[in-house]
């Protein structure tokens, strides 16, 4: 506890009928996430026992890279064929591959600061000029003391000519575009997520602004 | 910005990227709220054009809900303590389109402002008919609704003296990766707003809009006061994505 308090301006009477229409600013999911998120199934974005399943954890750090114990994880991708069943998938919508494909991913961290969603390897995307997007899975970051949550992506490292010629990837520097890029572990991939560095060529992960 | 292959076929405003936040959310590094010291990037972020895997999102729902999520005041057989409100509203973008049938997940502290967690230390009691966690789906029109009960306040260790003014906890998926949004619904004219660094880090001007308003029309006699909080996620950009508009 610190020493001081802060005292901040007090609009009285305030309430949403009362300010000019607009987004709903975001807000920390604060230390007791664990009450509301966590799905007994959040980390199964395919069924237990799905053919070619790997599992993806990630490591998140803070600025001292003490693991942070409290966060949580979504992770949103294609399937295996490249494909989102989503009404705005200008493709149409197409039935999962495999099979009870969900997209979408949960967990939060154990004490070493790791999460881990069990998925398939996404396909690659179609993109503008007739380019392909590499495979690669969104990533968001939630905990106490994000006021919003961070968004980064992973990759992965058995694709190099993808990664290379990827829209994304091809535009960062190298250095940056390695920290994306997964390592192969014996059940699939990991990536370590490094919140801060004060260095610019230091161990920060690059986070996206969408 | 959002371009595709020419073999995409775009249907009215569909595929084109969500409006940024800019001017909404907290800075990152906010030094009152100390927790953020050490928990945000310190280098620029990297601007990504909004792609297939940003406007598609999870569309969750059927199945993950049940009619007794929606009523938090019910729990292992019998009534959790406090004082009963009703809190409805609706959820839209924000161009004004109702989100339909989109999951809401809350939680919150019982009356006494105690989380039903490991980790929460304040000795206000545990409630046994309360564990602070509900669930409900946007109806086609986006008006949700549950039943809980008023959360209380409780005291941090950001400072001297630190409290949490009366929150409860919303998180919401939209129907795009790039709309998701976690935040906090407050009460009007709570007293502890004046020294919250998490409330007061966001712009002046977007902070009302975490404030629920007191509903005497969703007050029921002798059982409930209601309260409504809107909830407005991003919206869809405005100009056309190709064409005549510059591309950074």
């Amino acid at each position: 506890m610190t020493d001081f308090a802060p005292r901040y301006p007090v609009t009285p009477g305030i309430d949403f009928t009362k300010v000019p229409f607009g987004q709903t600013p975001s807000q920390t999911v604060g230390p007791y996430l664990h009450i509301g998120l966590p799905w007994p199934d959040g980390p199964d974005v395919v069924p237990t026992g799905t053919e070619g399943s790997i599992d993806i954890t990630v490591t998140v750090y803070d600025g001292h890279r003490t693991p942070i114990a409290d966060a949580m994880i979504e992770t949103w991708q294609a399937d295996a064929a490249g494909r989102f069943d989503h009404p705005d998938d200008p493709r149409g919508r197409a039935e999962p591959t495999p099979a009870r494909f969900r997209g979408f991913g949960r967990a939060v961290a154990d004490s070493t600061g790791t999460s881990t969603v069990r998925t398939v390897k996404p396909g690659p995307l179609s993109a503008e000029d007739g380019s392909i997007e590499a495979p690669h899975i969104d990533v968001g970051i939630f905990a106490r003391g994000m006021l919003e949550r961070l968004v980064t992506r992973i990759y992965f490292p058995d694709e190099t000519e993808r990664n290379f010629s990827d829209p994304v990837l091809s535009g960062m520097d190298p250095r940056q575009r390695e920290k994306l890029i997964a390592k192969a572990t014996p059940t699939g991939y990991h990536l370590d997520v490094v919140v801060q560095d004060s260095d610019p060529n230091g161990d920060e992960t690059p986070f996206f602004d969408l | 910005m959002l371009q595709l292959p020419p073999d995409f076929t775009v249907i009215g405003d569909k595929n084109r990227p969500y409006r940024d936040q800019s001017g909404v959310n907290a800075p990152r590094d906010f030094d009152e709220y100390r927790t953020t010291t050490l928990r945000h990037p310190k280098q620029p972020l990297t601007l990504l054009p909004q792609r297939l895997t940003e406007i598609t999102g999870p569309v969750l729902g059927e199945g993950r809900v049940t009619a007794a999520d929606a009523d938090l005041t019910l729990a292992h057989g019998g009534e959790a303590q406090g004082q009963r409100i009703i809190v409805h509203g609706r959820v839209l973008d924000s161009d004004g389109r109702a989100v339909p049938n989109t999951l809401i997940e809350v939680w919150q502290a019982n009356a006494g402002g105690r989380y039903r967690h490991a980790g929460d230390t304040w000795p206000a009691p545990l409630d046994p008919h309360f564990d602070g966690v509900g669930r409900v789906l946007t109806d086609a029109t986006g008006n949700y609704r549950f039943t809980t009960i008023k959360p209380g306040a409780y005291p941090w260790g950001n400072h001297t003296n630190a409290w949490r003014p009366a929150h409860i906890h919303f998180s919401l998926f939209g129907q795009a990766f790039t709309q998701r949004l976690v935040t906090q619904m407050y009460f009007p004219d709570d007293p502890m707003f004046f020294q919250d660094p998490i409330f007061n880090s966001v712009p002046k001007e977007a902070r009302g809009r975490m404030v629920s308003a007191f509903d005497y029309e969703a007050t029921q006699d002798n059982w409930a006061l209601g309260f409504r909080f809107d909830i407005v996620l991003r919206g869809r950009n405005a100009t056309p994505f190709e064409g005549d508009d510059h591309d950074d």
